[in-house]
C-alpha cells in the first residue's frame, strides 16, 4: 500500500510572527521555514508503518512555491521514499490544496494518505477532511493512535473532552495529532542520500486544478493587549465585584 | 557510547558557519574543487545564531567573491553619514572621528543574511553546510593530532538516558578540522586547553553585545546613518559603546557594548542597554516605533596582544574564537572572513604539497604578510589603554590614533575578565528603573523576540564544575551576578525558605557565551545543547 | 438570508457551545434554523426550539447519526444545503471533523474558528496560534463557518420555534465509533474549564497548593492551573501548566493566585475573559493584566475567600 503524506513549509513553529506595519500580511521576511510539526508527526507515522511492513513507498507532496523543495527534502532525509511539489506562487487556501491532491491521489492510487491535523500558520485545520469528502473516502481525524487490522484503520481519535476509537475503511485519510508520536531527528548520511531520491515537480495547471484564493485577507492585526484593571481593598469587595460588575460569580 | 558510531570522512571539516567558516569553505572549493568539505552549524539553519552590529567593510568579500554585487549579496545601505556621540545622561557631545571609525565604504547589513548568502554559495561550489548540528567533541588520533569532531546525540533526555528518539552523534574526519566557532567557542576552548594555545598570548579580554532592532518612523529614519555613542549609561570605569545603524526597510539596529572586565558585580548590562534607549537625543527615534528583534553575543577584543597560537596538529582556528576582531573599528565580519580564506589558502597548500606534519604553520606566516595583520597591529592598543577607564582611554586612544597611526612604540597587556570583579560590599547597588514597556522591557519579553527554542527534556547544557559554588562564592562574595550578566535571565536565585537555591533556566540560553567568560571561579562551562537549539535570529 | 445552525449535543442535551454559535448567527442576521441530528435526541430537539433566536428547529434521527461520525453528519448538512446562505457550527471536535467535508462538497472554502461578525461575508479569525487576528472576506456563494465559542456570549431562553422532524440520509458506512471515553474525574478539563485557578510560586509549597487551591477549585467547579515555575519547584503536577509551553486556556474566570505573571504564563491565559490577581508584591506584572487585582498574602486571602463564597 502506498501512503500519501501531504507536507506544508511553515514558519518554524517556536518562531513569534508579528504582523507588516501596514496590517497587510505576516511578516515573514527572514524567518525560518519548516516542515509543518503535525505534517512531520504524519510522515513518522506513515515511516513506521512502513518499516513495521503494512505499507509500501512513502511519497511526500507539498504544494506552493519552489522553496518548498527544501521541505520536501527534510521529508526525503526522514525516510520518505519520493518527493512531488506541485508548484505555485499563488497563496493556497485549503480547498484549493485539497484539490490539488485530490488530482495527486487520482494519479498515485494511494491506500493512506496521512496528513497533519492542521497547519500552524493559518490554523485552519481542513486540509485533510476536505481531501476525505472529495475522494469520497473516510477519515480519522486528530488521531493520537493507530493501527492498521485487517485491511481496516483503527484509530484513537483526541474529542474534546475525552477520546474515541474509530474504524475506518481503507482507503483513508488520517489526520495526525500532537501525541501520535515523537518524531525521528535527520541524520547527516540521510540528509546526504536524500539529495539523490527523486523529487519531481509539476503544477496546478498540469493537474488540470484552479487554485485562485475564494477567502480575501482584508488585513491582519495583533490582538489588543490587555489593560490593568482596578485594585480592589479586601475579599469583600473582590467577590462583590465579581457579581455585580464582571457576572462571572453566583 | 563512542564504539560504532558512524563515521563520514572529509578533506576539511569546518565548525561554524560564520562569515569565518563560510568563507574558509568557499577559499578552499575555489582553490581546489577536490578537496571535499563540510561546514557543520548548531544554529538550525544558518544565521539562526549570528548576531552583529553590522556596519561591514567588504574589502574581505570583494577578495573572495568579486561579484557579489551581481550574485546577490545582501549589501543594500552603503554608510552615508558618520558620527560620533560622547553623551552624558541628558546631553549628546559630537566628537571629532577618529580616522579609524570613519565608515565610508562600509554597509549596513545583517550578517545573519549574509551568511545564508554566503551559505548558498558555498553550497554552489559543492560544500556540505549542515545546519542543526553542532559539534559537541573533538576527536584525537592515537598521536594526540585532532582528526575531526563528534556531533552531539540527539534524544537523550534531562537524566542522561536515551530517550525513544534518541540518534546517536557521528564523527566528522577531517584531514585538517577549522574551529570558526566565534567568540569563546566551546570547542575552540577544549583545544586551547588542550594544546595550551595561549602561552604565548596576553589572556583573551571579552565584551557583551546586546542589540535590539526596530522598525521606526519613516519620518526619522535615514538609511546609511551611523551613530557610535560612548559615556552614559555605563558608568566612566566600565569600557563599552553604543551603536545605532538605520538600515533599509524603516530598521534601524540600536546595541550597546559592555567590557566583560566590568568590576561592579551590581552592575547589568541589559538593563544598562534598556536604560540607554531612554537617552533625550535617542527615545524619540524608538518612542514612535516598535521593537522587533533581540538577541546578545558577546565578542573578543584582545587583538593581536591576545591572539593565541593558530594552528596545532592537525587543526587550525579563524575568525573571534581565534580573536581577529579589530577594536579600534568594533569590526570583526571583515576581520574572519579574512582569517578563514588565509587559514584556507594555508590548508589547501598544505594538503596539496603532501607536506609532512599534521600542523598547517604556514597559516601564520601568510597571516602575517597580509592586510590583516597590519590592521590588528594598528588598532593593539586601544582596548588595553580603556581598562584604566573612559577618560584614560580615549586619550589613549585620541593618542594612539591621531598621533601614532597605531605605529604607537608601545603595547599594552590585558588580564582575565573573571578575575576583574570585586566584592560586593565594595560597590553601592544600581538602582535601574522599571521597565516601561514602551522604550524598556524585562528579560522575558525580550527573549520572545530572540524565538528562542530548547528541548526541555535534555541534559543541561551549561555545566558546573561544583554546585555548591553558585552559593559559597557567586553569592556569599558577588551577590549571584550571572543572575545580572545573563542577557537572557538563565540564572536565578530561588529564595527557597530553608536555604536559597540556584535555578538554570537552560532553555532560555542565548548561546552569547557571557557566563562561560565572566563567572568568577570559571565554574561555569557553556557546552553545546542539541543541534538546531538556542535563538533563531530571523536577520542579525 | 436563512443560516442553519448544526447543534452540538452529547444524546441528552444541547451543548452549551450551540448558544454561542447562535449567538454568532445571531450577528449575521436572517432567519436561523437549528439542525439537531442524532439517535433519540428529540428533547435536544426541543431544548433548541427554545433557545432565543432559532425559527426552525430540524430534527433528523436514526441510529447511525448517534455518534456523529463526520462523513454521514456532513452528507446530513448537505441534505439541507442549497437552502442556505451560511451554514455554522461550533469549532469543536464534532464541527472541525464535520463542516470541511461540507465545504468541501460544496466547493467552498471554509471559515474556521471565527472570533467576529463583521457583516454577512467578513469575519476575524485568529492564526498562528493566536498571536494574529485575521480579517477575511469571503466571495463562495454558501459561507460555511465554524465558530470559536468563548468568543460569543450564548444566547438565552425565549425561543418558540416549531421542530420539524427531517428524514435522515442513508448510513455511508464508512466508519464506525467503537468506544468512546470521556475524562470524569469530576474536576473539568483545563482547556475547558470555565473557571480556572491557578497557582504560582507563591504558594511556597506543595502542601499549601493542595491545602490552599484545592477546596477553592472545588468550590467554584474550577479547574487547577500552575505556572511553570511552580511545577518545576515540584509543587504541582506538569499537566496542570498553563503558559506558553503547557495549555492555553480562554476561561470566563481565571484565578492567578501567587504568581508573578512571566511573559510565558500570559502567553497561556490572557483570552480569559475576567482575570483576578492575588498577590503581595503590588508590583507583580499580573497586575498589568488583571481585571481586579488584590494585593494581600494570600495565607490569608484564600481562606478568607472561601470562607465569604460559603
Ligand atoms: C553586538 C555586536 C556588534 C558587532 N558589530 C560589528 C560591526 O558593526 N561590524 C563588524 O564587522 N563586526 C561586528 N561585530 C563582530 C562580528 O560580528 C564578529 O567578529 C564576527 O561575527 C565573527 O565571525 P566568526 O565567523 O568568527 O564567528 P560567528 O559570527 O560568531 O559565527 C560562528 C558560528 O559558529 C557556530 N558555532 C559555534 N560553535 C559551534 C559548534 N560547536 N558546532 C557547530 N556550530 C558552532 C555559531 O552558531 C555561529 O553560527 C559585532 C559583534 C557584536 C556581538
Ligand atoms: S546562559 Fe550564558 S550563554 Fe546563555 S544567555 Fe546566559 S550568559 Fe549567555
Amino acid at each position: 500500500m502506498k501512503v500519501l503524506v501531504p507536507v506544508k513549509r511553515v514558519v518554524d513553529y517556536n518562531i513569534r510572527v508579528r504582523v507588516k506595519a501596514d496590517g497587510s500580511a505576516v511578516d515573514l521576511a527572514d524567518l525560518r521555514m519548516s516542515l509543518n510539526p503535525f505534517d512531520e508527526i504524519a510522515l513518522e507515522a506513515a515511516l513506521r508503518l512502513k518499516e513495521g511492513g503494512l505499507a509500501g513507498e512513502v511519497l511526500a507532496v507539498s504544494c506552493g512555491p519552489a522553496a518548498c523543495q527544501e521541505t520536501l527534502r527534510t521529508a526525503l532525509a526522514m525516510g520518505a521514499d519520493r518527493a512531488l511539489l506541485v508548484e505555485t506562487d499563488v497563496e493556497l487556501q485549503p480547498l484549493a490544496v485539497a484539490r490539488v491532491l485530490h488530482a495527486v491521489c487520482a494519479r498515485e492510487a494511494p491506500g493512506l494518505v496521512l496528513c497533519g491535523k492542521q497547519a500552524i500558520d493559518d490554523d485552519a485545520g481542513q486540509t485533510g477532511q476536505m481531501l476525505a469528502a472529495l475522494l469520497g473516502w473516510p477519515q480519522a481525524t486528530c488521531v493520537s493512535e493507530l493501527q492498521l487490522v485487517e485491511g481496516r484503520i483503527r484509530a484513537t481519535r483526541e474529542i474534546d473532552g475525552g477520546q474515541e476509537i474509530l474504524e475506518t475503511r481503507l482507503p483513508a485519510v488520517v489526520t495526525a495529532d500532537l501525541r501520535l508520536n515523537e518524531p525521528r531527528y535527520t541524520s547527516l548520511p540521510n540528509i546526504i542520500k536524500a539529495r539523490k531520491k527523486p523529487l519531481d515537480s509539476t503544477c496546478p495547471a498540469a493537474l488540470g486544478v484552479a487554485v485562485a484564493p475564494r477567502l480575501q485577507i482584508l488585513g491582519v492585526s495583533e490582538p489588543a493587549r490587555r489593560r490593568a484593571g482596578v485594585k480592589v481593598q479586601d475579599v469583600a469587595e473582590l467577590l462583590e465585584k465579581l457579581r455585580q460588575e464582571a457576572g462571572v460569580l453566583q | 557510547m563512542a564504539v560504532g558510531r558512524e563515521v563520514m570522512a572529509y578533506d576539511v571539516v569546518v565548525v561554524g558557519a560564520g562569515p569565518a567558516g563560510l568563507a574558509a569553505a568557499i577559499r578552499l572549493r575555489q582553490l581546489n574543487g577536490a578537496l571535499s568539505v563540510c561546514v557543520l552549524e548548531k544554529g538550525v539553519e544558518v544565521g539562526a545564531h549570528l548576531l552583529s552590529g553590522a556596519c561591514f567593510d567588504p574589502r574581505a568579500l570583494d577578495e573572495l567573491l568579486p561579484d557579489w554585487q551581481a550574485r546577490g549579496a545582501p549589501l543594500h545601505t552603503p554608510v552615508r553619514d558618520d558620527g560620533l556621540l560622547l553623551l552624558d545622561a541628558r546631553r549628546a557631545y559630537r566628537l571629532p572621528l577618529p580616522p579609524r571609525l570613519r565608515n565610508r565604504g562600509c554597509h549596513l547589513i545583517s550578517l545573519g543574511q549574509l551568511c545564508r548568502w554566503l551559505a548558498r554559495e558555498a553550497e554552489a561550489l559543492g560544500v556540505d553546510v549542515f545546519p542543526g548540528f553542532a559539534a559537541a567533541r573533538v576527536l584525537y588520533d592515537a598521536d594526540g593530532a585532532v582528526k575531526g569532531v563528534a556531533t552531539g546525540d540527539m534524544g537523550v533526555g534531562r537524566d542522561g538516558k536515551p530517550k525513544a528518539n534518541y540518534q546517536p552523534g557521528l564523527e566528522l574526519h577531517g584531514r585538517q578540522t577549522l574551529f570558526a566557532e566565534g567568540c569563546r567557542g566551546s570547542l575552540t576552548r577544549e583545544v586551547f586547553e588542550r594544546f595550551d594555545l595561549g602561552r604565548d598570548a596576553q589572556p583573551q579580554t571579552y565584551a557583551l553585545g546586546l542589540k535590539e532592532v526596530w522598525e521606526v518612523d519613516p519620518a526619522l529614519h535615514e538609511p546609511g546613518r551611523v551613530v557610535h555613542g560612548i559615556g552614559w549609561p555605563l558608568p566612566a570605569d566600565t569600557y563599552g559603546g553604543s551603536f545605532l545603524y538605520h538600515l533599509d526597510h524603516r530598521q534601524v539596529a540600536v546595541g550597546l557594548i559592555v567590557g566583560l572586565d566590568y568590576r561592579n558585580p551590581w552592575l547589568s548590562p541589559f538593563d544598562e542597554f534598556q536604560r540607554l534607549k531612554t537617552h533625550p537625543v535617542l527615545r524619540d527615534l524608538f518612542a514612535g516605533g516598535r521593537r522587533i528583534a533581540y538577541g546578545a553575543r558577546t565578542l573578543v577584543e584582545g587583538g593581536l596582544q591576545s591572539l593565541p597560537r593558530l594552528t596545532f596538529p592537525g587543526g587550525l582556528l579563524a575568525g573571534d574564537c581565534a580573536g581577529f576582531l579589530d577594536v579600534s573599528r568594533l569590526k570583526g565580519c571583515h576581520t574572519a572572513m579574512k582569517s578563514g580564506m588565509l587559514a584556507a589558502e594555508a590548508v589547501c597548500a598544505h594538503l596539496e604539497a603532501a607536506v609532512a606534519g599534521k600542523e598547517v604553520l604556514t597559516y601564520p606566516e601568510r597571516l602575517r604578510a597580509s592586510w590583516l595583520w597590519q590592521e590588528l597591529h594598528r588598532a593593539r592598543n586601544i582596548r588595553p589603554g580603556f581598562r584604566r577607564g573612559l577618560w584614560s582611554g580615549l586619550a589613549l586612544a585620541a593618542l594612539d590614533t591621531l598621533l601614532f597611526r597605531g605605529r604607537a612604540p608601545w603595547t599594552l597587556g590585558h588580564r582575565a575578565d573573571h578575575l576583574a570583579l570585586e566584592d560586593l560590599s565594595r560597590h553601592a547597588p544600581i538602582a535601574y528603573p522599571r521597565p516601561d514597556g514602551v522604550l524598556t522591557f524585562d528579560r522575558l519579553a525580550s527573549l520572545q523576540l530572540a524565538h528562542v527554542h530548547h528541548e526541555a527534556d535534555q541534559p543541561c547544557h551549561l555545566q558546573l564544575r561544583d554546585e555548591s559554588v553558585p552559593l559559597t562564592v557567586n553569592l556569599a562574595r558577588y551577590g549571584a551576578p550571572e543572575t545580572r550578566y545573563c542577557p537572557a535571565g538563565v540564572y536565578e536565585i530561588l529564595p527557597e525558605a530553608d536555604a536559597p537555591r540556584l535555578r538554570i533556566n537552560a532553555a532560555n540560553c542565548l548561546h552569547c557565551k557571557a557566563c562561560d567568560i565572566k563567572d568568577p571561579t570559571q565554574n561555569i562551562r557553556w557546552t553545546v545543547p542539541e543541534g538546531g537549539d538556542g535563538p533563531r535570529y530571523g536577520a542579525m | 438570508m436563512t443560516l442553519l445552525v448544526l447543534a452540538d449535543h452529547d444524546g441528552q442535551r444541547l451543548d452549551p457551545a450551540s448558544r454561542s454559535v447562535l449567538s454568532a448567527a445571531r450577528q449575521i442576521g436572517g432567519d436561523i434554523h437549528l439542525l439537531v441530528a442524532g439517535s433519540g435526541v428529540e428533547a435536544v430537539a426541543r431544548e433548541g426550539a427554545a433557545c432565543a433566536g432559532v425559527s426552525q428547529v430540524l430534527w433528523a434521527d436514526a441510529p447511525h447519526l448517534r455518534d456523529r461520525e463526520a462523513a454521514n453528519l456532513a452528507a446530513q448538512v448537505l441534505a439541507l444545503a442549497p437552502a442556505y446562505t451560511h451554514i455554522l457550527a461550533p469549532a469543536s471536535s464534532c464541527g472541525r471533523d464535520c463542516m470541511p467535508r461540507v465545504a468541501a462538497q460544496l466547493d467552498v472554502e471554509q471559515i474556521s474558528g471565527i472570533v467576529a461578525v463583521h457583516g454577512p461575508d467578513t469575519f476575524t479569525r485568529p492564526i498562528y496560534a493566536g498571536n494574529v487576528l485575521a480579517t477575511v472576506q469571503s466571495r463562495d456563494p454558501v459561507k460555511v463557518i465554524t465558530v470559536r465559542c468563548p468568543a460569543f456570549p450564548p444566547v438565552g431562553e425565549g425561543g418558540a420555534a416549531p421542530v420539524e422532524a427531517i428524514p435522515a440520509v442513508p448510513d455511508l458506512g464508512l466508519s464506525r465509533v467503537l468506544e468512546r471515553r470521556l475524562d470524569d474525574s469530576g474536576r473539568p478539563d483545563l482547556g475547558r474549564a470555565r473557571v480556572v485557578v491557578s497557582g504560582g510560586r507563591g504558594l511556597g509549597s506543595r502542601e499549601n497548593f493542595q491545602a490552599l487551591l484545592q477546596p477553592l477549585a472545588q468550590r467554584l467547579g474550577a479547574a487547577l492551573g500552575a505556572t511553570r515555575a511552580a511545577v518545576d519547584a515540584g509543587y504541582a503536577p506538569n499537566d496542570w501548566q498553563v503558559g506558553q509551553t503547557g495549555r492555553i486556556v480562554a476561561p470566563e474566570l481565571y484565578l492567578a493566585i501567587g504568581l508573578s505573571g512571566a511573559i510565558q504564563h500570559l502567553a497561556g491565559m490572557s483570552d480569559a475573559r475576567v482575570i483576578v490577581a492575588i498577590n503581595k508584591d503590588p508590583e507583580a506584572p499580573i497586575f498589568q493584566v488583571a481585571d481586579y487585582g488584590l494585593v494581600a498574602d494570600l495565607n490569608q486571602a484564600l481562606p478568607e475567600l472561601l470562607a465569604a463564597l460559603g
